[in-house]
This record gives C-alpha cells, sequence and structure tokens, in this order.
C-alpha cells in the first residue's frame, strides 16, 4: 500500500464510542465483591503452605531434624545405660545438656528454614509476574501478605512442635526430665522464626529472593555475634559490650529469645560455666520477649504496607 | 453515548526521571472490543497495569466500571490475561480454576458448574486434572485465558493473549472475544500481532512514546480511494483511454495493471470495460490499507527497541 493512500487517511482520533455497543449486561451471576478478609487470607494461606511445603529445604530440614531426634533417642539412651553409677545430679545436668544442643540445632534450622522458604514468597511471585492474577481479584493486596504470612507460619509451627517439641518429649519420656517451661521454650522458639519470618516477607515485597534472604541471614548473623558480645560483657562485667549485645537484640530479637529459652531450660551448673550456646549469663528480660512480638507484628504489618504500596 | 467501561483521562506514570505513559486519555464502551497498540517500550504494559490498579498512576484520573481504579468493587467484575500466565505448577487445571474462583468470591456450586464448561471452552477438558507443569506454553495461555473469564467479567483484559499459541489456539481467543463481546462484556486487547486485532477487534488505539497518538474504528482508516491492481494481457490502448476517464493514476507494467478508483463500487464498471475490449483478466485484487499499514505509518521509522 502506497504511502499517499495512507496519508489519506482521517488522522484525528476517534474518541466517541460507538453509538451501536449494547447499554445491556448479561453476567451469567451477580457480581460479587471477593472473598471477603477472612476467606482471602484463609485461600492464600492454604496455597502458600502447598507451595512452601514442596520446597526441597523443608524437607532437608524435616530430615535433619527426624536424624536429630533419632540420634537424640538413640545417644540419651546410651547416656542413661551407661551411667549407672554417676550421681543422678550430674546424669541430670548431662542430659539437660544434650537436650539443650538438639534444642539448639533445631533452633538454627527453623530459623533458616523460615527465612530461606519465605524469601521467594512474594519477591519471585512479584518477578515472575504471577502475583498480577492474584493481585488483579477482588482481595487485598495485605490479605495476600498475611495469607503468605500465615501459610508459612503454619509450616515453621508444625515444624516446632515435630523437631522442639519432639526433642523435648524424647528428654522427658527417656530421660524422666521435668518439662516445666517446654511451653514457653516451644513459644520463644517459634517467635524467633516468626521474627525471621516478618523480615523477611517486609524484604521480599521491596528485594529480590535473594537479597531477601540475605537480608534475614544478615540480621540474624548480627544478633547472634551480638548476643555472644553480651554474654562476654556480662561474664566479664563489660557495660560496653553488654549495651551493644542489646541495641543488636533490639536491631534483631531472635538470638535474645534464644538466649531467653535457655536461660528456661538451663540447669543451675550450666549457668555458672560462662558464656555458651546453651547457657545464658545475661538473661534477656520477659520486656524483650514482649519486643520480639511487637517487632514481628510491626515486620508483618510493614510488608503489608510496602506491598500494597509498591507497583508490581 | 453507550454505557462506558473505561473513561481514563490524561493518566501519567513517571518512574524517577524517566515518563513512562504521558498521555493516557481513551473511552471504551460496553460490549466492545478494544485493541491497544504501540511498539515494545511504549507504555502498553504500563497503561494496562494502570487500569488494572496494579500500578499507581501519578497523574490523570480513570474509572472503570464507574469505580476508581484499583478498587475491590472495580477488580470484582474485571478479568485479566497477563502476558505470560504463570501460577503454581503443581496445581491442576481444575484446581488453579478453582482457586482463582474463590478469590473472586464465587460460590462453590457455582464453581462446579463453571470450571468444567471453561475447561472445555479452552481445550483443556481433557487436560482438566493434569498439573499445569506439564502443560505447553500454549496449554498455559489457555488455563491463564480461563481464570480470566472464572468470574464472567464485564472487562476482559487480554495481554499478548496468542502468545505461545498455535494457528488453532489464536482461532479460539478470536472466538472467545467475539463470545465476550456478544454477551455484552468489554474486551481490551494487547497484542503485537495487528492481523488477530484487525479480526477481533471493533476500535483500536496507537500508543507511542506513552502517547495516543491514534484511534480508528476499525476499517474506517480505508477511505473512499481505492488502489486496484489487475493481472491482465491484450489490452487494447482504446480500452486504456476509456479507463483514464473512469480511473486515477493509471498504469500498466507488463501484465499489472495499476489504477486507482473513487470506490470500489467502480470497479465492476471497470472490469466490464476491460472485458468488452478483448482483455483476458487473471485477477484483480483492490489494495487495501492494512492495520499493518496503518501501524507502521503512525509508528514511523523502527526504532529498534
Amino acid at each position: 500500500m502506497s504511502d499517499n493512500a495512507i496519508d489519506e487517511i482521517s488522522r484525528g482520533p476517534a474518541a466517541n464510542v460507538p453509538a451501536e455497543v449494547t447499554d445491556a449486561w448479561e453476567a451469567e451471576t451477580p457480581a460479587s465483591r471477593g472473598p471477603g478478609e477472612v476467606r482471602a487470607v484463609l485461600l492464600m494461606a492454604r496455597v502458600t503452605f502447598r507451595e512452601a511445603a514442596r520446597r526441597k529445604i523443608l524437607w532437608i530440614a524435616a530430615i535433619a531434624g527426624f536424624a536429630f531426634l533419632a540420634l537424640f533417642w538413640i545417644a540419651l539412651h546410651a547416656a542413661i545405660k551407661s551411667s549407672v553409677r554417676v550421681p543422678v545430679i550430674a546424669l541430670h545436668e548431662g542430659m539437660q545438656m544434650m537436650t539443650m544442643m538438639v534444642l539448639y540445632a533445631g533452633s538454627m534450622l527453623t530459623s533458616l528454614m523460615a527465612a530461606l522458604t519465605s524469601c521467594d514468597a512474594l519477591a519471585g511471585e512479584i518477578a515472575s509476574g504471577s502475583i498480577h492474577a492474584i493481585a488483579t481479584k477482588p482481595v487485598s493486596r495485605a490479605s495476600i501478605v498475611l495469607g503468605k504470612w500465615a501459610g508459612f507460619a503454619g509450616m515453621i509451627t508444625l515444624y516446632v512442635l515435630l523437631v522442639e517439641g519432639g526433642s523435648i518429649a524424647i528428654a522427658a519420656i527417656e530421660g524422666g526430665l521435668a518439662a516445666a517451661h517446654s511451653g514457653a521454650v516451644l513459644g520463644l522458639i517459634w517467635l524467633q522464626a516468626m521474627v525471621l519470618l516478618g523480615v523477611t516477607l517486609a524484604a521480599s515485597t521491596r528485594f529480590s529472593s535473594l537479597t531477601s534472604g540475605a537480608i534475614t541471614l544478615g540480621l540474624y548473623g548480627l544478633a547472634f555475634v551480638g548476643g555472644w558480645i553480651e554474654e562476654f560483657g556480662a561474664v566479664r562485667h563489660v557495660p560496653t559490650c553488654v549495651n551493644l549485645g542489646i541495641v543488636s537484640s533490639l536491631i534483631m530479637p531472635s538470638d535474645a529469645l534464644w538466649r531467653r529459652a535457655t536461660y528456661l531450660l538451663q540447669p543451675p551448673l550450666l549457668g555458672a560455666a560462662g558464656a555458651s550456646p546453651f547457657a545464658s549469663s545475661s538473661i534477656p528480660s520477659h520486656a524483650m520477649a514482649i519486643y520480639a512480638v511487637l517487632y514481628a507484628a510491626c515486620a508483618l504489618i510493614l510488608a503489608q504496607v510496602l506491598l500494597a504500596s509498591r507497583d508490581i | 453515548m453507550a454505557t462506558l467501561t473505561i473513561d481514563a483521562c490524561g493518566l501519567r506514570k513517571r518512574y524517577g526521571s524517566r515518563i513512562a505513559v504521558r498521555d493516557l486519555t481513551l473511552q471504551v464502551g460496553r460490549g466492545e472490543a478494544f485493541g491497544f497498540l504501540g511498539p515494545n517500550g511504549a507504555g502498553k504494559s504500563t497503561s494496562i497495569k494502570m487500569l488494572l490498579g496494579l500500578v499507581r498512576p501519578t497523574g490523570g484520573s480513570a474509572l472503570l466500571l464507574g469505580q476508581p481504579l484499583g478498587t475491590r468493587e472495580a477488580r470484582a467484575r474485571i478479568g485479566f490475561l497477563p502476558e505470560h500466565f504463570r501460577f503454581y505448577d503443581w496445581l491442576s487445571a481444575t484446581e488453579l480454576l478453582l482457586f482463582h474462583g474463590r478469590l473472586c468470591g464465587l460460590k462453590e456450586d457455582v464453581l462446579r458448574r463453571r470450571v468444567p464448561r471453561l475447561l472445555e471452552r479452552v481445550g483443556l477438558g481433557a487436560q482438566s486434572s493434569k498439573t499445569i507443569r506439564s502443560f505447553s506454553k500454549g496449554m498455559m495461555q489457555r488455563v491463564g485465558l480461563a481464570q480470566a473469564m472464572i468470574n464472567d467479567p464485564e472487562i476482559l483484559f487480554l495481554d499478548e493473549p496468542t502468545s505461545g499459541l498455535d494457528p488453532a489456539g489464536r482461532k479460539l481467543v478470536r472466538e472467545v472475544i467475539r463470545e465476550q463481546r456478544d454477551r455484552g462484556a468489554t474486551v481490551f486487547l494487547n497484542s503485537h500481532l495487528l492481523g488477530e486485532v484487525e479480526q477481533s477487534c471493533d476500535r483500536v488505539a496507537f500508543i507511542r512514546e506513552g502517547r495516543i497518538v491514534g484511534m480508528y474504528q476499525m476499517g474506517a482508516w480505508q477511505g473512499e480511494r481505492t488502489d486496484v491492481e489487475i493481472k491482465t494481457s491484450h489490452i487494447e490502448p482504446s480500452a486504456l483511454e476509456r479507463l483514464a476517464g473512469m480511473a486515477r493514476d493509471l498504469r500498466l507494467d507488463g501484465q499489472l495493471l495499476r489504477l486507482s478508483l473513487d470506490g470500489e463500487d467502480r470497479l465492476p464498471g471497470v472490469v466490464r470495460c476491460l472485458v468488452e475490449s478483448g482483455a483476458e483478466i487473471f485477477s484483480v485484487i483492490p489494495q487495501r490499507v492494512s492495520l499493518e499499514d496503518l501501524f507502521l505509518k503512525t509508528m514511523g521509522p523502527d526504532p529498534g527497541l
């Protein structure tokens, strides 16, 4: 076709909508206003739980958790059988020490799982565009985030109950260790994972999956080092170190929660032994646990606000 | 004036110093299939995302079904097929549609009826229980198309719906567009396949550098003048003289006679004249301005994006 012919075409935008289009609308069913907030959260939680359950890291963590439990049970059984002439108090100290080691390993696995399974949840879907089909449905972005959080939280809760609860149960069944604070200990370890989950979700609204995971693990490492510095300061009476540790706990309270859990679990002699991951000399206060709850809640709210306010 | 389903006025989107969309002003009516065309980087995706509420405009205003952009009320009444539809690949096609239907707030009994029907409609009836991991790109587009229609949308946004589809799949998309339009839904189609748009849409808008630069009723650009190519032989000079009085720009290159007519209704007279003069006619081809011709002319030189 010649350019001349095209040049003759009227170029003015036909802004008016053609009159012949129909005004009638016949939908098979009346338009819904959406599923409602609670239903939307449950729908997202369910699909997220199933998606998370397919992550290899979950199964690796689960296998590792079961291996710990099996190892722990066998070791505890063998230790008790071979300690007939050992004083009861010493035996209990040893068993508690072993229990705390297993709990510590489980806590680390839980934390890693919380960060690594969820770092792709929002960032990956934003990058791939798969969130577009969800975000254009009549559900709020806050519900999407809350649903994803609930899905991961459900998975982490099961893991904590299985591995950490299993460790405490084995210690009670095999070693007869009193589990006076077991609920609180499990709660603190769970809260530690929730803090990390909230931070990861918030980061993944704005950063890539890899960066989000790195941010969370970086903060986790900072808290870990800060916890050691605080322990050192408490043992050596160096207030600056104690204060640095507290500041790091305020930045990321994950280690403080673990140290409070160990305080609840630790035998008296272990506490006197000095700084170690299994014993606390500087005991985070009850207020720190409350702070961590608020921290986790704020991280979740931040994730909701960040996703709601960004272009996707 | 028909009921407007999309009414955008001066929508604008700026990312830092870069302006993605300068001025999106358009109105689309109910029951209309509207093509939205532009080269890469022209602002098509950003424009669609603004209308869908995925991207917040930095200027202008718009109503979707009478609602401000991004409201839950508006989103409940639209369907969207993203350019590269992806979703959790462990879901079966049925599970995927159930999930999206539930997100739309549809009741279970409605979904039980609608999901199998939609899967049949997009040609995936036999694959309903297969996980979408096993789906080809074309099958993913088909299931994506089905999820976009799960809530009987009043506006169906299709972003490159034929991407990855074979000819049968493209035919399916054309049929779906026609069906949706016939039932009164608005279809907003973004596609690089201009032939598809030409066959499916009632109107078309061109966007360039973030601005609407042309909007046409489909085919209205043809105008009165018709160029014709006639393959013929044994033309007498007297026949050419007679044709000169009926047509313009008359040229004979070997067996190919080219001429311009003031309207296609003059074409039979031209043919009759040739036949009566003893000429043999092998083909008569009116030259139409295709949408592609118009697009290329409107967009200017290829920027190589």
